[in-house]
């Protein structure tokens, strides 16, 4: 299993970000090598569509599980598309998170909202 | 002669002008480029003539061509497509319809297909043909609906009324940048004032020659004029608050139709207009 979170810092101690498509990088961890990744989010400063390009680089970087706290309609459809598992998650930091789904703590991702699109 | 009549803010009475403004003109062609909100047609009445749809381009993947080297979704500045699972997703109200996705498709894979986001609806009323712009809801930007409203003007019409969106956004721009004349209407506050330096500043920086409507005057305390005043903006007209237009407004009539005062109010200010823009 690859999971991905999105993070305000590439530190594995660091609480989650609050938003998905506009974290400036994603935690990505390999619970089978136990490999650790912080990926740059390019999406984070783009005008639009952010959503969209951030979920891109989370299914190239062949992630199967996000544990998000939130997730836009565009990016959800991506990730969807991709098979991907989408969980919700709980305070604490990002390694807190990855134990909690590997402990069956975390829900699945109920409420996709409709993003903060600008036009 | 094209002449927009635009605000900071909705409310302040831009529609009351543009309609009042028109019915008093010999002819006019009446332009609602306020595409989110039309509704100069509830004062310039007239039986719905025509209604045409309003579509963008937007591409579509032959997947049996595609071969996944994803130049596409690299070249989109907007991010509107992504690749997954071997197959390009298309974000329809992401896409602007630039078109460059089918440009630098070397597989020759994107084809475009029109998607409806509303409509111009066509009535006559009077001495004015009334062209209304309609954004269907949820869509996120109405600029190619006003395209195609400016495209309704023909060489012949000598008088054209834009009632413009409200705020200084794309949309505004779209419906001032080619006209000869701006006219902005605002309120007697602070927050109006404040509405009113932002499409002064929009104006100013497309050139355009402009004056001020003010509305709803309530008398000498009015931090729109002093605006004016302060940035040598001419005041055209100074109309009063008053009860009883707000009453014929609100029952969908057209004040000139009705008052007199005002019937004289907007004759002179036509005549201002066409005198300024002639200067």
């Amino acid at each position: 299993m690859i999971i991905g979170i999105p993070a305000d810092k590439e530190d594995k101690n660091s609480p989650v970000s609050g938003s998905f498509g506009r974290a400036p990088f994603y935690f990505i961890y390999n619970d089978e090598t136990n490999e650790v990744e912080f990926a740059v989010n390019d999406a984070a400063k783009a005008q639009g569509g952010a959503g969209v390009k951030a979920a891109s680089l989370i299914v190239e970087k062949k992630v199967d599980t996000i544990i998000t706290p939130q997730l836009g309609e565009n990016a959800s459809m991506v990730i969807k598309a991709a098979n991907i598992k989408m969980y919700q998650s709980k305070e604490g930091s990002l390694m807190d998170n990855v134990l909690y789904l590997k402990d069956g703590k975390l829900e699945q991702l109920g409420n996709i909202h409709e993003g903060f699109h600008k036009s | 002669m094209k002449i927009a009549v635009l605000s900071g803010k909705g409310g302040t009475g831009k529609t009351f002008v543009a309609t009042n403004l028109a019915r008093s003109a010999e002819r006019c062609v009446y332009l609602d480029c306020d595409v989110e909100e039309p509704n100069g047609h509830l004062f310039l009445n007239g039986p719905l003539l025509s209604s045409s749809k309003v579509s963008l381009p937007i591409p579509k993947v032959n997947e049996s061509l595609c071969d996944g080297c994803k130049k596409c979704v690299d070249f989109c500045r907007f991010n509107a497509l992504a690749f997954v699972q071997n197959r390009v997703i298309v974000f329809d109200k992401i896409c602007h319809s630039c078109g460059g996705c089918k440009i630098v498709c070397p597989q020759d894979a994107i084809y475009e297909v029109d998607r409806e986001i509303g409509q111009i609806e066509s009535r006559t009323y009077k001495n004015t043909q009334v062209f209304t712009g309609k954004l269907l809801p949820g869509e996120e930007s109405g600029t190619s609906i006003i395209h195609e409203l400016f495209d309704k003007i023909k060489p012949e019409d000598s008088l054209v009324i834009i009632d413009a969106p409200p705020g200084s956004a794309c949309v505004v721009m779209d419906s001032i940048k080619d006209v000869d004349y701006c006219i902005l209407v605002a309120e007697p506050s602070i927050f109006g004032s404040h509405n009113l330096k932002m499409v002064h500043e929009l104006v100013k920086l497309f050139n355009k020659p402009h004056a001020a409507v003010l509305n709803k005057s309530l008398g000498e305390d009015n931090p729109s004029k002093d605006y004016c005043i302060e940035n040598n903006i001419e005041i055209l007209a100074d109309i009063p608050f008053s009860q009883e237009l707000g009453k014929l407004t609100a029952e969908g009539k057209l004040v000139v139709e009705y008052n007199n005062e005002a019937k004289e109010l907007f004759k002179d200010l036509l005549d201002k207009i066409y005198k300024e823009v002639r200067i």
